[in-house]
């Protein structure tokens, strides 16, 4: 009983490519996962200020964001400069505990590091601003960052 | 004729549709980098005490609430602000209105004259944010350019690619961001 192989046809053999879309798959995964689209919807308006000396806001997990601005339906809100927090109007006295809470959801190694970055429109009178920081530092948040975009110096 | 596979399904577009998603996903996310001006607040005071500091340890910035400004008494200009900062930090020609020093020992450096300038910055409460940065930024510079220059005149490195932690602390130390703001007080109103 002799069995007869069929021999193969000699030839290039194809890759077998069928865990590319696999892997494709994971690279995506790990980018929708990884980019952290937490930014809330803002309410006012913000241009922020330009700058120069500006430095990077690293480790975004540690910042919490102040916005102030003049509401985008100035209509209904009027045209006064607001403080947003999270996704709501606040006034000054709701800061201390906003910072309390973005401290508790931090771990306690973390808090330390904790920046409060100020994002205000650039034509806010630093009243407001000045409330802002007087609060922050009551509740010992010292460590700020005034948002502002970069710009190059032409001389340099 | 029964036993024959089913036949196999072509997967080999499914690498490019993935790759579709994936470069979508690369180009909408936006990781905008955010930047600003990082500034350390003090802690509160609990009871108004003077610190005396010699006037011409300070140098006097104020800024009004139609943006104007006041250097050293004087109505100042944004665009000098800097140098005027500098030359005031520095005190190049040891002169007796311009802030003292101090010799310190410090490492990598050795013996280097510190000098104890603050410069106090003032607004209203009407300034706009806008002239509030706009200053922030040239004092900033100011600073980063005297430690630019002390690292290329030590190190023949300019700071921002000073990878050594232990020079990049000396030279903090040997130019401390010496600005120090006011308590708010209401003058002009909203």
């Amino acid at each position: 009983m002799a069995r007869f192989k069929k021999k193969k046809a000699s030839g290039q053999q194809k890759i077998n490519t069928a865990s590319l879309p696999d892997i494709i798959f994971m690279l995506l995964f790990f980018f929708m996962v990884t980019t952290v689209m937490r930014e809330v919807t803002l309410i006012v308006k913000i241009k922020a200020p330009e700058a120069a000396a500006v430095q990077k806001l690293e480790k975004k997990s540690l910042v919490s964001y102040i916005y102030v601005g003049v509401p985008l339906k100035s209509g209904i809100y009027g045209t006064e400069s607001r403080i947003q927090l999270n996704d709501a109007f606040a006034t000054v006295n709701d800061i201390q505990d906003y910072i309390i809470k973005e401290r508790e959801q931090r771990d306690e190694a973390d808090r330390k590091f904790l920046t409060t970055s100020i994002k205000a429109d650039e034509n806010t009178r630093m009243g407001i601003i000045t409330d802002i920081k007087q609060e922050l530092r009551k509740i010992g948040a010292f460590k700020i960052n005034y948002s502002s975009r970069k710009i190059y110096d032409l001389k340099k | 004729m029964a036993a024959r596979s089913t036949p196999e399904v072509n997967a080999g577009s499914m690498a490019d549709i993935a790759f579709l998603l994936l470069i979508f996903f690369l180009v909408t996310t936006t990781m905008d980098v955010d930047t600003g001006i990082t500034r350390k607040l003090p802690p509160p005071v609990e009871d108004e005490q003077d610190i005396d500091i010699k006037q011409r340890n300070v140098f006097k910035v104020l800024v009004n609430s139609s943006d104007r400004l006041l250097v050293e008494d004087k109505p100042g200009n944004i665009r000098t602000l800097k140098d005027q900062a500098k030359k005031f930090f520095m005190n190049p020609t040891n002169d007796e209105d311009l802030p003292e020093k101090k010799l310190e020992v410090i490492e990598h450096l050795g013996e280097i004259y510190v000098s104890k300038g603050v410069i106090s910055l003032k607004n209203d409460r009407g300034t706009s944010y806008k002239m509030y940065i706009r200053v922030q930024d040239e004092l900033t510079k100011a600073f980063d350019e005297l430690r630019d220059e002390m690292s290329v005149q030590y190190f023949g490195i300019s700071f921002d690619n000073l990878v050594d932690d232990t020079k990049r602390q000396a030279i903090q130390k040997a130019i401390p961001m010496a600005i120090s703001e006011a308590e708010p007080e209401n003058i002009g109103g909203n």
